[in-house]
């Protein structure tokens, strides 16, 4: 008898395998960003790239711990999630409810639809010198810009995930003797989901990108105003570093809504496998 | 028997002007399986649909009766059409109000017990099927249409699930119409084969050979010939018009 394959050892190499997997998934990625800090902090060190045009990643950690040890530094953070967070919680709520509004019911999307899809092709940070003239420089033109950023990707993807849905399905749940609530509850919102999270990733970008510019015009606080500070004060480290923080604030809020996103759709192709692994 | 009765007067259907049904009588009766073969295109989803309901007759009058109620009718797409977000449990138990303690009974009648918190995606095809079936049967339907179920399933999984329906069919009688482009599926299960070509039905055919069926029995293959070779001067016609 010819033996073909030896089963036990070909699960022991699988595992093996996905060990090696998880290794990759981990670690991998942090691979280049670190290569990179270490190139830099070597051309820094040895002169080849003057640190007056671009600091040291050493001088620009001795900036940061300067600034975390007034307190500065926690406080600009803060203030910025805040700014976010709000921001974003106003604009991807109305445009959720915008969407599934416009979405759902025919004569709301013949009545809005035109109209906001105007609006939105406005550049809202062209808005910035009025909500200035109106609002002053207080805490709501931030904000208002931010929620207008955040609003159209979650209105758009929204309107899009239900329009798309599969006429199969309802004509599947409308045989099934669905009500109208129940049709949208248990068939069109769950089938449009995927599509509105894609949007509300989208819109914590735009929150992120609205802020940086709100908070560079004529603030007291936040990292925009770390910027707007150290570049009046030539402190480039310090500037450096505030770009290095949106990139890790970026980074983490895009982990947040992936995790998210894996929970919500564990039912979907694309996430089952992960999640069973 | 149980089941409904199924009725059609002169029906006909049309889309953007051309005639799919045409002129259609056909008297189902409670408790019986009909099959409907035919070329592709003669028609034979567009007449399920219409019974089903999901679709009105452009002409004709269509009357489904059962005994003291309204009558219950469940169709049974080519694609199991299962909702990925639910899982196999969530799927049967869709549009069910009360009896939800079924679930349980009618899932092992199709061969998924233990997996009721499983989603599709992680299903094959002959079990996403078996679990469109248990979303049919769950509702106890007196009229299940079936519309080519098997169709896109292997040789081995279709046979299981032909077996499947059958047993489920002794134990809980209904009047059944099945769609199918094979012959044999038509003979092995139905009791009566309607031929469908050029928008009516052509042929009408009572097969009232005992169970279970073989594919082996003489009477049923000499019937799948002959019906084989109606289908292919259909086909050929079809093709000459075209």
């Amino acid at each position: 008898m010819t033996v073909v394959a030896d089963v036990s050892r070909l699960s022991k190499a699988a595992g093996l395998h996905q060990r090696g997997l998880a290794w990759r998934s981990v670690v991998l990625p942090w691979f280049l960003p670190l290569g990179l800090l270490l190139v830099w902090q070597f051309l820094s060190a040895t002169g080849i790239v003057s640190t007056a045009i671009v600091p040291a990643p050493s001088d620009i950690w001795d900036a940061a711990r300067q600034l975390a040890k007034r307190g500065e530094l926690q406080h600009d953070i803060l203030v910025s999630l805040r700014r976010v967070a709000i921001g974003f919680s106003i604009g991807a709520l109305s445009g959720l409810l915008f969407g599934l509004a416009v979405g759902l019911f025919e004569l709301l999307h013949d009545l809005f639809d035109r109209s906001l899809q105007m609006i939105r092709t406005i550049p809202h940070l062209a808005l910035v010198p009025l909500m200035i003239l109106w609002f002053g420089i207080g805490e709501e033109p931030r904000l208002i810009l931010v929620a207008m950023g955040s609003l159209f990707p979650v209105y758009i993807n929204t309107v899009g995930g239900i329009r798309n849905v599969d006429p199969k399905l309802i004509e599947l749940g409308r045989s099934y003797g669905l009500g109208r609530a129940e049709l949208v509850w248990s068939i069109i919102l769950p089938a449009a989901l995927q599509p509105i999270l894609v949007g509300m990733r989208y819109a914590l970008g735009v929150a992120w990108l609205t802020l940086v510019v709100g908070e560079t015009i004529a603030s007291r606080d936040g990292v925009g105003y770390l910027v707007q500070n150290a570049r009046e004060l030539l402190r480039i480290d310090i500037i450096v570093l505030a770009i290095i923080l949106y990139a890790i604030a970026g980074w983490l809020s895009d982990l947040v809504t992936r995790l998210i996103e894996r929970r919500l759709l564990r039912w979907h192709p694309s996430y089952a496998d992960r999640v069973k692994a | 028997m149980s089941g409904a009765s199924v009725s059609l007067r002169s029906v006909g259907k049309s889309f953007a002007g051309r005639t799919v049904l045409n002129g259609v009588d056909l008297d189902i009766a409670a408790g019986q399986f009909v099959s409907i073969i035919g070329p592709s295109g003669a028609g034979k989803s567009t007449l399920l649909r219409l019974v089903a309901g999901l679709d009105a007759p452009s002409r004709g009058r269509i009357e489904l009766r059962a005994t003291g109620h309204k009558a219950d009718v469940r169709l049974m797409f080519q694609e199991d059409r299962l909702l990925p977000w639910r899982t196999v449990l969530g799927n049967v138990l869709l549009g069910v109000k009360g009896r939800k303690g079924d679930a349980g009974r009618i899932l092992d009648a199709v061969g998924l017990q233990g997996r009721e918190s499983e989603f599709p995606v992680g299903l094959s095809g002959g079990q996403r099927q078996r679990v469109a079936l248990a979303r049919a049967l769950i509702h106890e339907p007196d009229l299940l249409l079936l519309d080519e179920p098997f169709g896109a399933l292997d040789a081995i999984t279709r046979a299981a699930m032909q077996l499947l329906l059958e047993q489920l069919l002794v134990a809980r009688p209904r009047t059944v119409v099945l769609v199918t482009h094979d012959v044999e599926e038509a003979l092995l299960l139905s009791d009566r084969v309607l031929l469908v070509k050029d928008g009516g039905i052509a042929r009408d055919l009572i097969f009232d050979q005992p169970r279970p069926r073989h594919r082996s029995d003489p009477a049923l293959a000499t019937l799948k010939e002959e019906l084989l070779d109606g289908l292919l001067t259909a086909e050929r016609d079809l093709a000459a018009v075209a």
